[in-house]
């Protein structure tokens, strides 16, 4: 039955990226891009990787899809050159290709009890964590405590995410009084759009909270409710403008929101220090070395949370403001 | 089986072949606005139905809890979607398809 799961969801995977590869059309291919990342996250379901298949679904499937296509919306629909069917590009790429699928035959089979990530660190993970960490998720414990450095580095990826497209498109933030270009006003006279969204929006920002402080006992953590909470306030910025959002949301505070959570997990690691431990050794953070994990996992993941749900929203407030320019140039 | 499952699983069917049904709808059919019909209330139905039966078999657990928030969510998003989809279409020009004979009692506009 699974096997017969993993194939039709393989075959899917296969035709949607082939029908990504194959479409001019840029609306089509990012559509398909986030069925892409749906697909994926149910067949990391099946693979009983849950946390994954949320990140994925989350961002994948919602967020990325949608700052491509504010992209779009800034560069147009279509292709401005024709296709180029570069014969060594795509002999690079089979070739590639087949290396990649040769080098897969030594990989060992998937759940194969001898392979080499599960007798290394996993048998640890799995028998001490509990007592060690003493939170339920495993993962969570993997992700926040055991290799929090490595999140540590993410988050940081995250935040030179947005230093890097602030860098590109500048603040351009419109200025106050500025009007929305015609186009954008249609979008936001669709009042059952309106209606619903204003009913979903709160009860989507409760669910991020809830994936929040969640993320030790179920799947959830500081990544996907950071895009989830982001998602929210994207979907009010769509449908009511953006001067409407710049009212609730202030972009100043925003940026320093964005360096603030990379700066809270970072203290973390430094607090650690101070009591005489190792960077990011959350035993130190309270008497009870348990007591401490729970701590630091929760005050890190809180930090992720802010850091990406305020690099979202920047990130698309920086291509809705980039569109309104160039709207007012022409 | 007890009672419950039967119509866990009648329901479960029920969705199945609508879904199903939805799916065929969607590359048999010739026009947006036929093929936004078979997938967006086939769809809606069929995830209702399902999520009815999986309720069934829940019981009183949080786990019923969770699937009726699920299905107040795809309640309100489905047909949203589907009308925003459909209007969308109407604004960019797509005429639907029709056999050529006027609609009865709307003589003021001809089919084209």
């Amino acid at each position: 039955m699974e096997l017969l799961l993993d194939i039709s969801l393989l075959s899917m995977l296969v035709a949607t990226a082939i029908g990504i590869a194959v479409s001019r059309d840029l609306l089509a291919a990012v559509m398909l891009s986030s069925i892409y990342g749906l697909l994926s996250a149910n067949f990391f379901v099946t693979m009983d990787a849950v946390d994954v298949a949320f990140t994925e679904a989350s961002v994948g499937a919602g967020i990325s899809p949608l700052l491509m296509f504010a992209t779009l919306a800034i560069v147009g629909r279509f292709e401005r050159y024709p296709h180029q069917r570069a014969l060594p590009a795509l002999l690079l790429v089979v070739l590639t290709g087949a290396m990649l699928i040769l080098a897969t035959l030594d990989i060992p089979a998937f759940g194969d009890p001898n392979a080499p990530a599960q007798t290394h660190v996993a048998p640890r993970f799995i028998n001490e964590s509990g007592t060690e960490i003493g939170i339920p998720n495993m993962v969570t414990s993997v992700l926040a405590s055991y290799r929090g450095f490595d999140t540590f580095g993410e988050v940081t990826v995250v935040f030179a995410a947005v230093v890097g497209v602030l860098a590109l498109l500048g603040s351009s933030l419109p200025a106050a009084g500025r009007k929305l270009p015609d186009t954008l006003l249609q979008a936001s006279n669709h009042r059952i759009l309106r209606i619903v969204s204003k009913i979903l929006v709160a009860p989507i920002m409760l669910f991020a909270l809830y994936v929040q402080f969640h993320g030790d006992y179920g799947p959830g953590g500081g990544f996907q409710a950071g895009v989830i909470f982001a998602a929210a306030i994207i979907i009010y910025t769509m449908l009511f403008g953006l001067e409407a959002a710049m009212k609730v949301i202030n972009v100043t505070v925003l940026r320093v929101l964005a360096a603030f959570g990379v700066l809270l997990y970072g203290s973390v690691g430094l607090v650690a220090m101070l009591n005489g431990k190792n960077f990011l050794d959350y035993d130190a953070l309270a008497a009870d070395p348990v007591h401490g994990q729970h701590y630091g996992i929760i005050v890190i993941e809180l930090g992720v949370g802010i850091t990406v749900a305020a690099v979202m929203m920047l990130i698309y407030f920086a291509f809705a403001g980039r569109l309104i320019d160039r709207s007012h140039k022409s | 089986m007890s009672p419950l499952e039967i119509i866990s699983a009648v329901l479960l069917a029920i969705g199945s072949f609508l879904v199903l049904s939805g799916a065929i709808g969607l590359l048999r059919f010739p026009d947006v606005y036929s093929r936004m019909h078979a997938a967006g209330i086939t769809d809606t139905l069929g995830a209702v139905a399902i999520l009815l039966g999986l309720m069934f078999l829940a019981g009183w657990t949080l786990v019923l809890a969770k699937l009726i928030m699920i299905l107040l969510f795809l309640l309100l998003t489905g047909p949203t979607a589907s009308h925003t989809l459909g209007k969308a279409a109407w604004k960019s020009g797509l005429q639907p398809l029709t056999d050529g004979r006027e609609p009865a009692g709307d003589s003021g506009k001809g089919a084209e």
